[in-house]
Order: structure tokens, then C-alpha cells, then sequence
């Protein structure tokens, strides 16, 4: 959020000239707070009560039975122990035993960071890669869109009972490894499998978001820049690493920060596709989990805690990583070259990434 | 398409070219052939699984791990299986509730959405970035961190069991609305506003204006921009698996919990048959709008 209070500084003083009397300036600005009123009613009701009630009850004590001392505990405040359980694998006054929820979260954040790094990366290869081959001149182009859209409009819950039968022992996928002399794996259960059937069946129908997003910034990309590229003599490689990747990288970013957020909340495909098994429980499935159990206090604290690391997460790819979420007229340079009047309109990176998917996965 | 096109492409090179032009030419074909593999393995890797869950759907149960990669053994029994109550799944009704919970969450994110579109994309006010900004930040939440509090409060509420299609539709909002938002915006910031102003100068008044020459523009985007949110709500699993009650269920979660006719046999055919179901009208819609969805999907996160 603060990175988003930065890039909102000067916003007032930076608005473009205007030869509109001061009169009507100041009903656009009545006008537009008030179009916006409705829409900051609702984000209010729906995701910062949740949210701050969730904060507040993560510092209450949940009642019920001490799964360590097995006493039964009234509410009340709760200190910091709700998140001191997750973090420090504390239940009551001992380390929690293994099997409990609270032993899980380390395993649990390491397999959704697992799950974020290689999903990205792949998609980040294989989406650049499709990019560059449909942004060529070719016949067929809405089959291959049509191809491309199809992965993308599937439920993720239909995704995940689809290759939850692909990744069945009789499925076809171990019909396909039988016939290159590879083994049959148990896709759903095995530790090693378990992952990259979680991490497959997300980067098939997630890379075609990705592709559109790059092609979408690679057709932006004037021809003219490779034609000098071509007369100067630049291998194809070269073209690449210093014309292409320079030029696509706030639409990649974009895209990257988004998908990652993605993964980060992860919880359809391992919920359905595995069920958990082969220790694939994601940090949200851990929270359903948690609030399965009862213990909604400390679910609240482990929700908190996910919120704080995808904040985090979307700061850092905001601040460091060049993923220029919200291209303000004065920081989009291309604008300025190309199409200097187009306007004050605020050009938004687009959230559909973050549903491409559904919200959980 | 593929074969035909290469086909054109290998047609043997006439004599008479130069030796330079030559090597020329077959660079150029071994390009284009590369770029078409290219082009078949993305079809390939799009439709397959796609294929393999209709293909499945219309096979018969007792062939299920049948590996013939073209229909065999085709029937219709899967999806009166998909449709039969008997063994405890509401498909059918989970249908209605989607439809139900997906038109409202559109229908209410539209009518609130498209002022701030509006606003954000024409008009300068103070706090314009803040307010970008906090529903960017929207559209980051972690749909899980919206379930612990709402459970409660759905509870306390009693809106936990019976028809209250509200306790879906209210979280739907909180990720259908952003979205609608930043791809209006999106929309409604490229369109051709001096002609609203052209309209107004040629005797219009403000309303006749919109209704006449803005809106017939608008409409496209506006149509996109619902069909994204539909479509957003159609998939969502998270919040519906927690919130449904037995007559709200939504089909992701009849079909994530679908059981078949002995505990512990997994209903293949029969589930491959409902996601069928699900998805064809959602692959038909994206189809017939594919052009209109694509610039959709990528509004605003290109143009610099």
C-alpha cells in the first residue's frame, strides 16, 4: 500500500494544464468524488471490515480445548500467541507436536514459495516464448487465439478434477511417460510428483494470460527498431536481450506481479488436484484447514499473515521490480514519445491476472 | 492449417535464382517452418487437455482409461449421470445458483463500477491515484484472509444455511469489482470523447449526448468488461466451498465434490462430463468475443 501512497504523491500538482475555468474545475472535483463514493462503500464493506476484524480478532484467544495441554481455554486476549503459534511453532508453552496444524505452516510456506518461484519462472519462458511466436505474420491467427484462450476460461475447479483424471495411476499421463520408458508416478500423493502435478496443471492454464499480457507489449514495439537492429548487424539474440526485453519489461513486470500474487493465495488446484497430499497443502488451504478445526482466532493470524507477505511481496515487485502497476501520464515515458495528447486518463495495469484464475488459485 | 501452409512453403524453389538468394529463401522457409511447429505446439498444448475432457465425457464408463486418442465407445450416459440426483449431487440446481450468483455479482459491479471507471478515466479530482490505488491493492487481496471474518459474521447473521444467495454474491463483489473497474477504465480512457463534446456543440443536450453517441461506443467495452466479471464469478471455488449452503451450491463446488456410485471410485466420465458442461458455454462466449476479450485482458497493462 505504501508503495501505491508513493506513487500517488503529486498527483494533485502534476495535473496536466487546463483552459476550463476554476468554477468547473472545482464541480469535476465534487463530481468525481462523488462517482467514486459508491465504489469505496463497498471495497469498505467487503474487504476492509474483513480485513480489520480480521487483525482484531487475531489477538483473541480461541476457545475450546489446548490441543498441547488439552485444558480448555476461555477467550480473551491472546497477546501475540495466535501468531507466535504459526511463527514460532508454539502452541501454549511447548513447540507444537507434529501433525498439528501449527507444525505445518513452515511446510506449508515453503511449497507455496516453491509452487511461486517455478510456476513463475516456467511461465515467464514459455509465455515470452508463445508471445514471439504470435506475433508474427501467420495464417490461422484465431485458432491459435481461440487455442490460447481456452486454458484461460476453464474453471480452475474443472482444471483441477481435468488433470486430477490426466494425473490418475491408469491416466494417460503415465500411459504417455510409459511409453519413454518413465515409470508410473502417483501424482496426487507422491511428495516429489504431487508438486509438479499441482505446478503443471497451473502453468497450462495460466501461461496463456501471461502470453497475451507480453504479446500485448511486444505489439507496441515499433518495427522500425528492429529494422536498425537488422541493418546494424545485431544477432537475433542480441535483438532479444537488448531491444525486446527492454521494451516489454513494465507489461512483464505487470504480469509477473500479478501472477505471483496469484500463486501466492494458491488454493483451488492443491485443494481439489490433491487434496494436500504428498505435502502439497498451500498456506490458504492451511487456513481452511484451521477454520475446519475451529480455531477461528488463529485462522484470523494465519490470514493476517498472508495478507502481510502478499503486501509485502507487491510492494517489493512495485517499489524495486519496475512493475509500474498504475502508469501515471508523467512517469509513462512511451506515452510522452508516441501519443503525447492522449489524455490525463490513468492507464491501470489489469487485476484480471489476479483472475485469470480464480480468486484461489 | 498447419500441413496446408507448409505444403505452399516446400513447394520446390524455381531455378534461376542466385546462389546468395537461395540460401536466402531456404532460411527463410526453415524460419517459417520453425514459427508453424511453433504455432501447432501452443494449438496443441491449449486444446489438448481440453480435448481429452470431452473426448472422456462422451465415453463410456467402462472405458474410462481408454487411451485412443479419438472418440470411442460414445455414449450419453455420462451426462445423465451429471445430471442425476440419485447419488446425492445437485448439478443442475448448481447450475441455476451460478447463473443466479454470477448475473447479480455482474449486474451490481457494473452499476457501481462504471461511475468510478468514469470518473477515474475522464474527470481530475484529489485523490484520484489513492483511490487507483486502493483498488489496485483490491485486487491483491487474498480471497482466504475474506473467510475467517465473514464466516463469523455470515453465522451470526444466519445466512449460513436456507437460499441466502448474498452470503456468495457480497464476497463475489470484492475481487468482481475491481476488475470491473480497472478494465472500464481501461476501456472508457481510449474512447473518442471529443465527440461527446462535437454532439453537445451540434445542439445535444448532456443526456441525449451520452445515450446517442457515447454509449452505442461504450457498449463493446461494457460487454467485455461483464462478460470478464461473469466469468470471474462463474470460476470462483475459495469463497463459494466456504459460503455455498446445499441451496446455494455453485458448480465448481458440485463438481469438486461430485461422488460417484461406490465411496471411493472416482466418477471420471461423469465429472469430465459436467465440466464439459460448465465450460463449453464459457469457450463458445469467449470465441464468438475472443478479439473484444484479449483487448480486455490486456487494457491498461500495456499502453504505456
Amino acid at each position: 500500500m505504501s508503495a501505491v501512497a508513493q506513487s500517488t504523491q503529486g498527483s494533485t500538482k502534476k495535473s496536466p494544464p487546463t483552459k476550463k475555468p476554476k468554477g468547473l474545475n472545482d464541480a469535476q472535483r465534487r463530481q468525481g468524488l462523488l462517482l467514486v463514493l459508491p465504489t469505496l462503500a463497498f471495497l469498505a464493506a467487503v474487504i476492509l471490515y474483513p480485513l480489520v476484524r480480521a487483525v482484531f480478532d487475531s489477538f483473541k484467544k480461541d476457545e475450546g480445548l489446548d490441543p498441547a495441554t488439552g485444558l480448555f481455554v476461555q477467550g480473551g486476549s491472546a497477546g501475540v500467541s495466535n501468531y507466535t503459534h504459526w511463527l514460532l511453532q508454539q502452541c501454549g508453552n511447548v513447540d507444537c507436536p507434529p501433525g498439528t496444524l501449527g507444525a505445518q505452516f513452515y511446510s506449508a510456506f515453503w511449497v507455496t514459495l516453491f509452487f511461486t518461484v517455478v510456476s513463475v519462472v516456467v511461465e515467464i519462458g514459455l509465455g515470452m516464448w508463445f508471445a514471439m511466436i504470435m506475433n508474427r505474420d501467420f495464417k490461422g491467427r484465431g485458432l491459435v487465439r481461440a487455442a490460447i484462450l481456452v486454458p484461460w476460461a476453464i474453471p480452475t475447479a474443472v482444471t483441477a478434477k481435468l488433470w486430477f483424471f490426466i494425473f490418475a495411476f491408469d491416466g494417460i499421463a503415465n500411459k504417455l511417460l510409459g511409453f519413454v520408458g518413465i515409470p508410473a508416478q502417483l501424482w496426487t500423493s507422491d511428495p516429489t510428483a504431487a508438486k509438479f502435478a499441482i505446478i503443471i496443471a497451473d502453468v497450462w492454464k495460466t501461461t496463456p494470460f501471461m502470453a497475451l499480457l507480453i504479446l500485448a507489449g511486444l505489439q507496441l514495439i515499433p518495427g522500425d527498431v528492429y529494422e536498425a537492429a537488422q541493418i546494424d548487424g545485431a544477432t537475433k539474440w542480441q535483438t532479444f536481450v537488448r531491444i525486446t526485453l527492454p521494451l516489454v519489461k513494465v507489461p512483464l513486470m505487470v504480469a509477473v506481479l500479478f501472477r505471483t500474487l496469484d500463486v501466492l493465495r494458491i488454493y483451488d488446484l492443491p485443494a481439489i488436484l490433491t487434496n494436500g497430499g504428498g505435502g502439497t497443502t498451500s498456506l490458504s488451504m492451511l487456513v481452511i484447514d484451521q477454520i475446519r478445526q475451529g480455531g477461528f482466532n488463529n485462522a484470523s493470524a494465519l490470514s493476517t499473515i498472508i495478507f502481510l507477505l502478499i503486501a509485502i511481496v507487491a510492494f517489493l515487485f512495485i517499489r524495486f521490480g519496475g512493475a509500474d502497476v498504475i502508469q501515471r501520464p508523467p512517469t509513462s515515458k512511451k506515452k510522452d514519445d508516441d501519443a503525447p495528447t492522449r489524455g490525463q486518463a490513468a492507464q491501470v495495469g489489469n487485476p484480471v491476472a489476479a483472475n485469470a484464475t480464480s480468486t484461489g488459485a | 492449417m498447419t500441413a496446408a501452409t507448409t505444403t505452399s512453403t516446400t513447394a520446390p524453389p524455381t531455378s534461376g535464382r542466385t546462389e546468395a538468394q537461395e540460401i536466402h529463401f531456404k532460411s527463410n522457409r526453415n524460419a517459417k517452418i520453425r514459427m508453424y511447429i511453433g504455432l501447432a505446439a501452443l494449438v496443441i498444448w491449449g486444446l489438448a487437455p481440453f480435448y481429452w475432457m470431452v473426448v472422456t465425457a462422451f465415453r463410456d464408463v467402462g472405458y474410462t482409461f481408454d487411451t485412443s486418442p479419438w472418440p470411442t465407445h460414445v455414449t450419453l450416459d455420462n451426462f445423465r449421470t451429471a445430471f442425476s440426483t440419485g447419488r446425492g449431487n445437485h448439478f443442475g440446481a448448481a447450475l441455476v445458483h451460478s447463473v443466479i450468483i454470477g448475473v447479480v455479482t455482474t449486474v451490481v459491479a457494473m452499476l457501481v463500477g462504471v461511475f468510478a471507471s468514469y470518473a477515474l478515466a475522464r474527470l481530475n479530482f484529489p485523490g484520484k491515484y489513492v483511490v487507483l490505488g486502493v483498488i489496485l491493492g483490491s485486487s491483491m487481496f487474498p480471497g482466504v484472509a475474506l473467510v475467517t471474518p465473514l464466516f463469523q459474521l455470515f453465522t451470526n447473521l444466519g445466512w449460513r444455511d436456507g437460499a441466502n444467495y448474498q452470503a456468495l454474491i457480497i464476497p463475489n463483489i470484492s475481487f468482481a469489482l475491481p476488475l470491473t473497474i480497472y478494465t472500464l477504465t481501461a476501456f472508457l480512457a481510449e474512447m473518442p470523447w471529443e465527440l461527446e463534446e462535437s454532439a453537445r456543440i451540434d445542439g445535444c443536450t448532456p443526456g441525449q449526448a451520452f445515450r446517442k453517441i457515447m454509449l452505442p461506443l461504450a457498449a463493446p467495452g461494457l460487454f467485455t468488461t461483464a462478460i470478464l466479471a461473469f466469468i470471474a464469478s462463474w470460476n470462483e471455488f475459495l469463497l463459494a466451498s466456504q459460503f455455498s449452503t446445499a441451496q446455494t451450491q455453485t458448480v465448481t463446488v458440485a463438481i469438486a465434490q461430485f461422488t460417484g456410485s461406490q465411496p471411493h471410485q472416482e466418477p471420471y466420465t461423469a465429472v469430465m462430463a459436467a465440466g464439459t458442461i460448465v465450460t463449453v458455454p464459457l469457450i463458445i462466449m469467449v470465441l464468438i468475443f475472443q478479439r473484444a476479450i484479449v483487448s480486455g485482458l490486456t487494457a491498461g497493462g500495456v499502453k504505456g
